[in-house]
């Protein structure tokens, strides 16, 4: 058995993590309600952005779908992936259950003789795809907590431009969505070729467009696709929050518990120790009565 | 019978205001939209946002985006959008002078692209920053 000393040791230093543990746990608690705020804030362009748009393809006819990302060149054997994941760890399993739908996307993917160029956003996924020769083509790390629209658009708008030039035939994304703060699920999303939403009760009007139709269809759809994006980066900075949350929570918890079972062989230890001394003086005085 | 107008971007709802005429840099230029117009749907250019109400103009600066108009309500999507009285005049130079010298510096077409839209934006805030809330009749 350790001596009562080293025990005592350890139980001062499973006392500071539970310290820090405790401390991450409140700070992500904070930072994950605001996150959720954030994903709140953005649905009102995300709706008005979907209801443009499925009123404007209801009235577009056949022809004028070619070429953009509606209708991409589809005789490619390339697809892009977007990877988007947390810069950090300490967040229990999520990364990893991220980057396993990704592996197994690409195994899928090249099963069926398709090649699969990938962009980052997080440093997780970035660290993933290079070390793993994944075709990263671009990436963007160290986000924050709240990034604006405009930060995200450099590998957006990398991947959709040389989807809708016919480089690619499908455009994937992969985050983790946030369900609740007990539960983020890992979710494949196909971007493009972009399907249409359903018109609103607006599509009856008749619409004049500027300068026309076919240039607001090309500026609309990658920035409606541009915000799905922009959503699921939001959305995975959410769960990485109540992920890790939750998983500090639980670390928190067993070094409490670690703490208990330490004091309980700190005691017993002393215990010990008292009670052979105790036998020893009363063994020596024993033996000193005999004489 | 005021325009029901929201200003809204990707991170939140901007402004929400029952306003008598908006006036907006389009690509085939500026539009001013009163009451029952027809319905349009347009591309935002960078440049003066202006909205009159009650008589009088407050200017915005917007960097590009959408705007759909119904006959009583319009709706702005903008990429970003700022009163110009919080727009720092000073900080929007700097950011212009650094846009003009990305655009000498840019080794490519797109990058030069990139930097010429930049440039342009940054151009249009600082002239909306010039503009001091004006009084118009009306």
């Amino acid at each position: 058995m350790a001596s009562s000393r080293e025990i005592k040791r350890r139980i001062r230093s499973v006392k500071n993590v539970a310290q820090i543990t405790r401390a991450m746990e409140m700070v992500a608690a904070s930072k994950m309600r605001r996150a959720q705020r954030n994903v709140l804030a953005t649905r009102p362009y995300a709706d008005r952005m979907r209801d443009i748009v499925g009123d404007l393809t209801s009235r577009m006819v056949g022809g004028a779908r070619k070429g953009t990302l509606l209708d991409v060149r589809a005789d490619s054997n390339k697809v892009a992936l977007i990877v988007v994941t947390p810069d950090r760890g300490l967040a229990g399993s999520l990364t990893s259950n991220v980057l396993r739908r990704v592996g197994r996307f690409i195994l899928e993917q090249q099963e069926q003789g398709r090649t699969v160029e990938t962009f980052a956003y997080g440093k997780k996924g970035r660290d993933f795809l290079s070390r793993s020769g994944q075709n990263l083509q671009a990436e963007a790390i160290k986000l924050g907590d709240a990034p604006a629209l405009e930060q995200i658009l450099g590998v957006a708008t990398a991947a959709l431009s040389r989807a809708q030039a016919g480089e690619y035939s499908e455009v994937y994304l992969i985050y983790s969505e946030f369900i609740n703060t007990l539960v983020q699920r890992p979710t494949l999303k196909k971007l493009v070729p972009v399907e249409t939403p359903e018109a609103s009760d607006g599509s009856r009007l008749d619409f004049t467009y500027e300068p026309n139709q076919e240039q607001v269809l090309a500026e609309l759809l990658p920035r409606y696709v541009e915000t799905q994006i922009y959503q699921a980066i939001l959305e995975s900075i959410a769960s990485f929050y109540s992920a890790q949350m939750v998983a500090m929570r639980n670390a928190t918890r067993s070094a409490r518990d670690l703490v208990r079972d330490l004091t309980l062989s700190y005691n017993k230890a002393r215990q010990a120790a008292i009670t052979k001394e105790v036998s020893e003086i009363s063994s020596g005085a024993a033996a000193l009565a005999e004489a | 019978m005021p325009i029901h107008l929201e200003i809204i971007t990707a991170e939140r709802v901007v402004l929400v205001d029952d306003v008598d005429l908006i006036s907006a840099p389009t690509k085939d230029g500026r539009v001013g939209i009163l009451p029952r117009h027809a319905p349009l749907l347009t591309i935002l250019e960078p440049g003066e946002l202006g909205i009159v109400k009650g008589g009088v103009r407050t200017p915005f600066a917007v960097s590009g985006g959408f705007m759909e108009v119904l006959p009583t309500r319009v709706t702005i999507l903008a990429d970003t959008v700022e009163r110009a009285d919080e727009i720092d005049e000073a900080r929007a130079e700097a950011a212009r002078k650094l846009a003009e010298e990305r655009k000498q510096m840019a080794q490519s077409e797109r990058d030069a692209a990139i930097a010429e839209a930049k440039l342009r934006k940054e151009m249009a805030r600082l002239q909306v920053a010039r503009l001091k809330e004006t009084s118009r009749r009306q």
